[in-house]
């Protein structure tokens, strides 16, 4: 087990660690911004309320590996969460996709099919993590993964019901929860992906590695797909890998809208 | 249990009176957020559990506190920190809290759960076990919303959060 400060004294460590937490990050801040952006949309008042109250535990998550990254000298934990380009963040492609054509603000046709399934294939995926980095060789992000793990749990068990109603529900829900999982599942590889350092985060005891957590995955679903009346395609990533820095404009007009206040005076206290 | 010194004593009696800025009639102490205190001298630390990660309220209990504790005269400096390497977990909570949550119209977390992860909480107003749940979610992120069948009111509880989720 390392400290902040052992971590900070091996220099392949540490590389190994500010990767793993950059993609835990910011998986977590996009998806929230994304999930925020249904605030008044949702089917109905309550889920309302659930999403929203997901969302701001989700971007406390975030913040907490943000934190992290600026104890170990990374930088401001406000300035990595607002200030990075595209180019410099690690989210997977498939979280910064916009939730569907139009904009919140105007004609938003956004898909609620699309939300549950990426929310709760990644809601899973993010469980499989979690429970692997309660035994990271890192102190301070296993410590962090006993406590999103309670909040995760409610997370979960949310949009695995809405999910498993939704695909055996009448009318026309099956069909669109069927494209919602085609096309989440063509991009969810990048999710899973733990980029080019993935063998060094393994070999240092951080997590587990990609193909052991993705067999986890892979069972998980198997399991809550059985009783369904689909079948989940093989996951590809076809847009490219996020973890190596490669991303949509999708990911440019998110963070020029979310960090439009923190960008007109970066040194303001809040 | 050790033995308390006065001025830990003293910092005790301050903290509580640092109310929940989101549930008026419970104090940090009463919610089990208070995880360490340490005097020396005229300097004060105090070590606190967040409930919830992403609550907005965490500064203002900072502040809250260490402005609390500058009033003690002996006080030159207060530091409070949020720390998470012991988990927040709702059997925290005291039975003063709990009490204290009822007043507010907040049924306390659950002692138990059910084996499957279910629980079930009284109403906070007439007591009936006669509830059920309407959102596992609610208004903050620590609270979720219920309706009691009995007295027809609606009501919140505190979620409970455990180590064994």
């Amino acid at each position: 087990m390392k400290s902040a400060q052992e971590a900070k004294a091996d220099q392949n460590y540490q590389a190994a660690l500010t990767e793993l937490l950059y993609q835990l990050a910011d998986d977590d801040f996009i998806i929230a911004f994304r999930g925020s952006e249904w605030l008044g949309l949702a089917p109905h008042i309550e889920e309302d309320v659930a999403f929203s109250s997901i969302n701001q535990d989700t971007m406390g998550h975030a913040a907490i590996y943000y934190q992290l990254l600026e104890d170990l000298g990374q930088g401001d934990a406000d300035a990595l969460a607002h200030g990075r380009e595209a180019s410099q963040r690690k989210n997977a492609v498939l979280l910064e996709e916009v939730n569907g054509p139009g904009h919140y603000l105007k004609k938003p046709l956004y898909d609620w099919a699309f939300a549950v399934v990426r929310h709760y294939f990644y809601a899973q995926a993010k469980k499989i993590r979690i429970e692997s980095l309660k035994n990271s060789s890192y102190q301070p992000l296993a410590d962090a993964a006993v406590k999103i793990n309670m909040e995760l749990y409610y997370h979960l068990l949310h949009w695995k019901t809405w999910f498993t109603q939704l695909a055996t529900a009448k009318g026309e829900a099956p069909e669109r929860m069927k494209n919602a999982i085609e096309k989440v599942s063509a991009d969810m590889g990048g999710v899973l992906a733990l980029g080019p350092k993935e063998e060094e985060m393994a070999a240092l005891g951080l997590i587990e590695s990609e193909e052991v957590l993705t067999q986890r995955w892979n069972r998980e679903m198997e399991k809550v797909f059985a009783p369904l009346p689909m079948s989940l395609p093989a996951v590809e990533m076809k847009r490219g890998d996020g973890r190596s820095g490669v991303h949509t404009s999708d990911l440019d007009s998110a963070l020029t809208t979310l960090s439009e206040v923190y960008k007109q005076d970066p040194v303001a206290s809040w | 249990m050790p033995v308390m010194t006065t001025s830990e004593k003293a910092v005790r009696e301050k903290l509580a009176l640092v109310k929940d800025p989101e549930i008026d009639s419970v104090s940090v102490l009463d919610l089990g957020m208070v995880e360490q205190i340490t005097v020396e001298g005229s300097s004060v630390q105090v070590k606190m559990l967040p409930t919830f990660m992403g609550c907005p309220a965490l500064e203002i209990i900072k502040a809250n506190v260490e402005n609390k504790l500058l009033e003690l005269d002996w006080v030159k400096s207060a530091t409070a920190v949020f720390v998470y390497d012991s988990p927040w977990t709702s059997e925290r909570v005291t039975a003063e809290g709990r009490e204290r949550l009822k007043e507010f119209g907040i049924a306390p977390p659950p002692e138990k759960l059910d084996p499957d992860g279910a629980w079930h909480v009284d109403c906070p107003y007439c007591q009936s076990t006669y509830t059920t749940m309407d959102n596992i979610f609610g208004p903050t992120a620590c609270r979720s919303i219920l309706y009691c069948k009995q007295c027809k009111n609606p009501f919140e509880a505190m979620k409970p959060v455990s180590t064994m989720m």
